[in-house]
């Protein structure tokens, strides 16, 4: 699904835009956390359909995203980087949201939207 | 052969993540293929926050040819207690800090291992040295 639409339905704020067109990009898996431990163990979708939604906003979730190409952060619970966060999400060209929803709410929307984990078993 | 050399500072948590990032970067400058950077990237990232969280610092280094990437990972002490505990998914030893900045759910070492071709672990209270290696030419 395109990223717009998902963005409007958590009628989330968009702090840095990576690539200028990404909201017509197509997303398909989440994985929600706020151990950072835990999506660098179990993601292993396509990285570039991938939102990494968390409520950790602070600079090791970018790394974290850095580190398996994920380019698209969803922040929960209003969370908002600090200026000198957001300027390295800028410069590693991560696109960055942030919603006043709750990570059990985002969750709920995304999964309502059809899109799935990312975790694969097999 | 290539070879590089980076110093982990002693809970150097404002850091944490940039030597890691540089080595990523420079690998895909050289064209590694994708899905080899990326967890050559997690399994390098895993072990420097484990160095900045668990140790009073040390060294990184990388060393490639043109089949294998070396990866060592030497730090200062304390050492690990018990490094097949260490190895058990889950356990962990990381503190309210470490966990504050999203590490410590245990899954680091067994990640590591389960991302390099190869994996060796030493470690005394002098240091722990940790090697990975990933083979680049297949």
């Amino acid at each position: 699904m395109d990223l717009r639409p998902l963005i409007q339905e958590l009628n989330a704020e968009t702090l840095i835009l990576g690539h200028p067109r990404v909201l017509d990009r197509d997303y398909t898996c989440v994985f929600a956390a706020d151990l950072m431990s835990d999506a660098l163990a179990m993601v292993n979708s396509d990285c570039k359909k991938t939102l990494l939604v968390t409520g950790l906003q602070n600079a090791q979730s970018l790394r974290t995203a850095e580190m398996l190409d994920i380019d698209t952060i969803i922040y929960v619970r209003g969370k908002h980087p600090v200026q000198e966060d957001l300027k390295m999400a800028a410069e590693m060209e991560i696109n960055v949201f942030c919603t006043s929803k709750t990570m059990y709410e985002t969750c709920g929307i995304l999964f309502k939207l059809g899109l799935v984990s990312a975790v694969n078993d097999d | 052969m290539i070879e590089q050399r980076y110093t982990i500072g002693h809970a150097d948590y404002a850091n944490a993540g940039k030597v890691s990032s540089q080595i990523k970067s420079f690998l895909k400058q050289i064209g590694l293929d994708p899905t080899l950077l990326r967890r050559i990237a997690v399994a390098c990232y895993e072990a420097e926050i484990n160095m900045i969280i668990h140790s009073y610092g040390g060294e990184i280094t990388l060393a490639m040819d043109e089949n294998s990437l070396d990866l060592n990972f030497k730090d200062n002490g304390p050492g690990i207690p018990d490094v097949e505990k260490a190895m058990t998914p889950g356990w962990s030893t990381a503190s309210d800090k470490a966990r504050e900045f999203g590490f410590g759910a245990g899954m680091g070492l067994p990640n590591i291992k389960r991302m390099a071709d190869t994996f060796e672990i030493q470690s005394t209270q002098s240091g722990t040295h940790v090697h990975i290696a990933f083979k680049v030419n297949e």
